[in-house]
């Protein structure tokens, strides 16, 4: 194999890797504040990205970009405000069925407001027919776009959670949420916030992908178990083991068809080789045994 | 004890009867199809209430199992072996020998030469009971969301393979599947003039699947998986097994599932890659929680209306969006599941106030 | 005893629903006998994965039936127009073609709209001698033939030739096949196969990849990188479409691009933006509508469909699905009309009989061993121009 074939098989699965890992990473977020798992996480980048659609026929793209993060994350609040901040210690199970459900109602919701039309961002830089070389690759700019944005991303979440007080308000509440009440922190907001923030980074992933991956109502779906399965892979509540469990998935996924891999057995080889390495690590790849077992299912 | 289960279970029989005697009258028998379809469907959800209610295990796979079995015997059963009849396959000749091969005709007058029912059956019914003990034994170990994560992703390999290769339809799936002759006379199969016969070939299927798994949940086994559920780490120091009770009722609600798989499958005449889908999986979990999860009644009860409702096409467009907000206000509401809202409730008021 | 009670009251419960089911439905199924009018039933994806085809089918076949009533019916009688939403799900599609042919008593059923779930009722309609009119692209469903099951959209069959007779005026010999996994592109595919050594074509690289993939630039990389490839086809639904055309475009590869007629929607070309720019595709003439000789014979008929849909639909374009749906009830009204009579066997005999229809997918001329009736003539080839679908070679 080339070096240039080489670089774009790369390419094309770090593009798929960074967007498992971001959808990985906004499970994770929601995970560490509240041990639960969020299914309706794929919703928000499809929401992200169709808001981002609409608000681009009246303004122009920043704008429309930002309104809709804005407007994604009110839904995250909202949906946390009006479906979990009451319940008395819910028990996982029961938050799952409910995220479960409401990812259902925002699909459908979506497909009622939007129909069934596939739409997509324009692209940031230059056009659909635009690409640029590196190492000998031939890539669309906006691929740099979803690799940029992505990397801030993770880099600005986790100086978040290192230096903001907010940030160490929330690790604490991960940590311990009854000696983080005990502080005085308020824990339910915590976990509010923990929903904004993670419907924002969707909606992000939404807006930068949509150029790239066009954008339908029922997009969430598929995302949210790729995300699901990078997020265990790496351990969850790991966001950087994330980042890299996605990385591997993607390139795994696009060498597997350089090699020749029918491409309809795509998935069923990378979830199998998922289910070997749960088999052996049952906590993920970077996951922490004694910490996993502290977060009971 | 004994006579309280012996009641119930003939009220339940006494409700199959009446709904269809109650269909005879008022001219209404066509309700019988979709009842039919739901009963299989209550097969494999009361074979998930057991997983996850009674031994406290969550599978999102089992749609692969149902997919296992229905795949397996729709393949083998369309298969036509008369070519290698005739080219002399001897393996062939040895089924033929044993008159394990039915003799028909296509839609379209071709002569058929297919293997028999019976024999497809008892190979879904193997495979699957292998398959799920060779998952089983490893995920099982697993906890939480990863034993979430190991289920799903069997059934997203279930779902690959059966989208993906041309033996089993890839996008279309298997059509024209014949029906099953358990005995002669007793067919399993669409046809209208069989239909009261094969509403109660599923009733019976279904209500002695019920019974199995009451007396399970009442003897040593239920115990010890009720021991299970409540403290794992102390009813292993308790001296239970608790690893080969998990394994054990995860291959029993497998073959649950896979029965259901094939008898659906022949009742339908086909089967297609959304039956094994994520989804599917995700609805069989949904119904088993909001009734109430170790509730075998609730199972039963959730699993009919819903899949009854929703085969009927009440909802029409919305017939998903209904399903969502039915799972979000009983998990709100009524995260006991939703026959013991009302029911339980009312009773423990009653006892205090008496 | 308190779980008895629970227990019984329970399936009291069970009782009460089922029971309040019965009497709910059987009320409302006797309400609507009104000997006149003629039943048809429609199982059409209007959600779920293939809402694509059945959104459109759903509407235009709604609106059909409307302006059908509104002006007096067929032979006076109204049409009753039952539609039930599979979701692409065979089962319930099943469930649906027994609850309209046991239930409503239906002549005929319109769909479903994928080629998976016809299959699935095939036997059902032929068994229960019910006329099923399918929206589903397939050639498998009426071949081989069976008695009481048509079909509408043109055959891939003819499409596949159609792309190899271009490839063969184009001088291309080598090329590489792509495909979604859905029954569309399953059978298109094996039609790509079957027909490709009659044409002197080789295909040297050929995918099968999820529809639901969300960036096929792996892929692309992968056929590209074979120097021997002259042009590609693609035969599958949206998304994927455009994601191909967008793929192969940034990837800076220029060999032609083919689609299958399932590219017949101008939001397609908004999808893919200036890659779509010079996709050379097989197409009905309803996309080529305006530019067809006004005496055309499926002018005057596209023209009006066009008009309608666009005007009762504002914002939507319409598509060659939605002219699927459109042919259904145009060729059972018109067989209807020809047989003077609802009677099921004599309309089914009256479509069989149906020869210089007009539809929105060609000249309709079944016999009883063509339950298609289109002939390859139904299909032009169309090129991509400046965000629009051309003539191709005009």
């Amino acid at each position: 194999m080339s070096l240039d074939l080489f670089s774009q098989y790369i390419f094309a699965g770090i593009t798929y890797g960074i967007i498992y890992a971001i959808v990985a990473i906004g499970f994770n977020i929601i995970y560490n504040t509240t041990g639960i798992i969020n299914f309706a996480q794929g919703e928000f980048v499809m929401l992200g990205g169709m808001t981002a659609i609409s608000f681009n026929h009246f303004i122009p793209l920043p704008m429309a970009i930002i309104a809709a993060v804005l407007f994604t994350m009110l839904i995250g609040a909202l949906i946390e405000i009006v479906f979990i901040r009451w319940l008395e210690s819910p028990s996982v199970l029961r938050m799952i069925i409910i995220t479960i459900g409401l990812s259902i109602i925002i699909r459908e919701i979506a497909l009622h407001v939007w129909g069934d039309t596939v739409r997509a961002l324009p692209y940031f830089t230059g056009n659909v027919v635009s690409s640029v070389t590196l190492l000998g690759a031939s890539i669309s700019p906006q691929v740099l776009w979803v690799l940029a944005v992505c990397s801030c991303i993770v880099v600005l979440l986790s100086l978040f959670f290192k230096f903001t007080p907010l940030g160490k308000e929330m690790q604490a509440c991960a940590a311990n949420r009854l000696a983080a009440t005990l502080c005085g922190i308020n824990a339910k907001n915590m976990v509010t916030f923990s929903f904004m923030l993670s419907a924002a980074i969707g909606a992000v992933a939404g807006c930068v992908v949509s150029p790239i991956t066009s954008s339908q109502y029922d997009m969430g779906t598929g995302l949210a178990i790729k995300g699901f399965t990078v997020a265990v892979l790496g351990g969850l509540g790991n966001s950087m083991a994330a980042v890299a469990a996605g990385l591997l998935l993607g390139i795994l996924e696009a060498f597997s068809i350089a090699v020749g891999f029918p491409l309809a057995f795509q998935d069923a080889i990378s979830i199998s080789i998922l289910l070997i390495i749960l088999f052996v690590r049952p906590h993920g790849l970077f996951g922490n045994k004694e910490a996993a077992s502290l977060k009971e299912f | 004890m004994a006579t309280k289960k012996i009641t119930t279970i003939a009220l339940l029989v006494t409700v199959v009867v009446i709904v269809q005697i109650g269909t005879q009258l008022t001219g209404t028998s066509y309700y019988l199809t979709q009842l039919t379809m739901t009963m299989y469907s209550c097969l494999l959800i009361i074979g998930l209430c057991l997983v996850m209610g009674y031994a406290g295990q969550i599978s999102l796979g089992h749609a692969g199992f149902f997919a296992i079995g229905g795949y397996t015997s729709a393949s083998l059963t369309t298969l036509n072996v008369l070519p290698s009849l005739e080219s002399g396959s001897s393996c062939v000749h040895l089924l033929n020998s044993f008159g394990l091969l039915t003799a028909s005709t296509s839609m379209y007058g071709d002569p058929l030469l297919r293997i028999h029912p019976w024999i497809a059956f008892v190979v879904a019914i193997t495979l699957t009971a292998l398959i799920a003990f060779a998952l089983g034994i490893p995920v099982l170990k697993l906890k939480g969301h990863y034993l979430a994560m190991a289920t799903l992703g069997f059934g997203i390999i279930i779902f690959r393979i059966v989208l993906a290769m041309a033996f089993f339809g890839e996008a279309d799936g298997i059509s024209d599947v014949p029906g099953f002759t358990l005995l002669p006379g007793l067919t399993v199969t669409g046809n209208i003039e069989e239909r009261i016969v094969n509403y109660y070939i599923a009733a019976a299927v279904l209500i002695s699947g019920f019974v199995l798994l009451l007396n399970l949940i009442d003897s040593r086994v239920g115990r010890a998986l009720r021991a299970i559920h409540g403290a794992e780490d102390a009813a292993d120091a308790m001296g239970i097994n608790t690893a080969r009770y998990k394994l054990y009722t995860f291959v029993l609600s497998a073959v649950f599932a896979a029965i259901a798989g094939v008898l659906l499958t022949h009742y339908t005449g086909g089967i297609s890659p959304s039956d094994a889908g994520v989804m599917k999986s995700v609805r069989y979990v949904a119904i088993v929680a909001i009734g109430g999860m170790a509730s075998l009644w609730g199972a039963l009860a959730m699993g009919g209306v819903l899949n009854f409702l929703s085969l009927r096409g009440l909802f029409g467009s919305y017939d998903d969006a209904v399903f969502g907000a039915i799972l979000i206000i009983i998990m709100l509401f009524a995260p006991e599941g939703v026959l013991r809202l009302s029911l339980w409730s009312t009773l423990k008021r009653f006892k205090v106030e008496r | 005893m308190k779980s008895v009670f629970r227990n019984s009251l329970m399936t009291l419960a069970i009782v009460a629903c089922s029971a309040l089911a019965v009497t709910l439905f059987s009320g409302c199924s006797k309400m609507e006998k009104k000997k006149e009018t003629i039943k048809v039933g429609a199982i059409l994806a209007e959600t779920g994965g293939a809402s694509f085809l059945g959104g459109p089918e759903a509407r235009t076949i709604r609106m059909m039936v409307d302006q059908i009533n509104s002006a007096g019916g067929i032979n006076g009688q109204q049409i009753e127009l039952i539609v039930k939403d599979s979701a692409a799900s065979p089962e319930k599609a099943v469930s649906f073609a027994k609850q309209l042919i046991e239930e409503d008593h239906v002549i005929a059923i319109l769909g479903p709209s994928t080629s998976g779930e016809s299959m699935q009722l095939k036997s059902i309609c032929e068994n229960a001698e019910v006329i099923l009119l399918s929206c589903g692209a397939a050639e498998v469903i009426v071949n081989p033939v069976a008695k009481w099951v048509f079909k509408t959209p043109q055959t891939d069959s003819f499409a596949a030739q159609m792309i190899f007779k271009e490839m063969n005026n184009l001088g291309i010999s080598k090329i590489a096949i792509l495909a979604g996994n859905t029954g569309f592109g399953k059978a298109g595919r094996e039609q790509l196969l079957k027909f490709a050594p009659q044409f002197n074509i080789e295909i040297i690289e050929d995918e099968v990849y999820d529809k639901q993939s969300t960036d096929l630039s792996a892929v692309v990389t992968k056929i590209k990188a074979n120097a021997d490839v002259q042009a590609v086809v693609n035969w599958s639904i949206v998304p994927a479409q455009a994601i191909v055309a967008k793929n192969m475009r940034q990837a800076g590869w220029d060999v032609p691009l083919f689609q299958s007629h399932g590219f017949g929607n101008v939001k397609y070309i908004e999808a893919a933006g200036e890659a779509a720019e010079g996709i050379i595709f097989p197409s009905g003439r309803l996309l080529a509508a305006d530019v067809l000789a006004d005496d055309a014979p499926q002018k005057a008929v596209l023209t009006k469909y066009i008009h309608d849909y666009e005007t009762m639909y504002a914002g939507e374009k319409a598509s060659t699905f939605g002219g699927h749906g459109f042919d259904a009830i145009m060729i059972l009204a018109k067989a209807i009309e020809n047989a003077g009579s609802s009677d099921k066997a004599k309309v089914r005999d009256a479509i069989e009989n149906l020869t210089g229809f007009a539809g929105t997918g060609g000249i309709y001329n079944f016999s009883a061993t063509d339950h298609n009736g289109l002939g390859i003539d139904a299909f032009s080839m169309m090129i991509v121009k400046d965000g629009k679908f051309v003539l191709y070679g005009k």
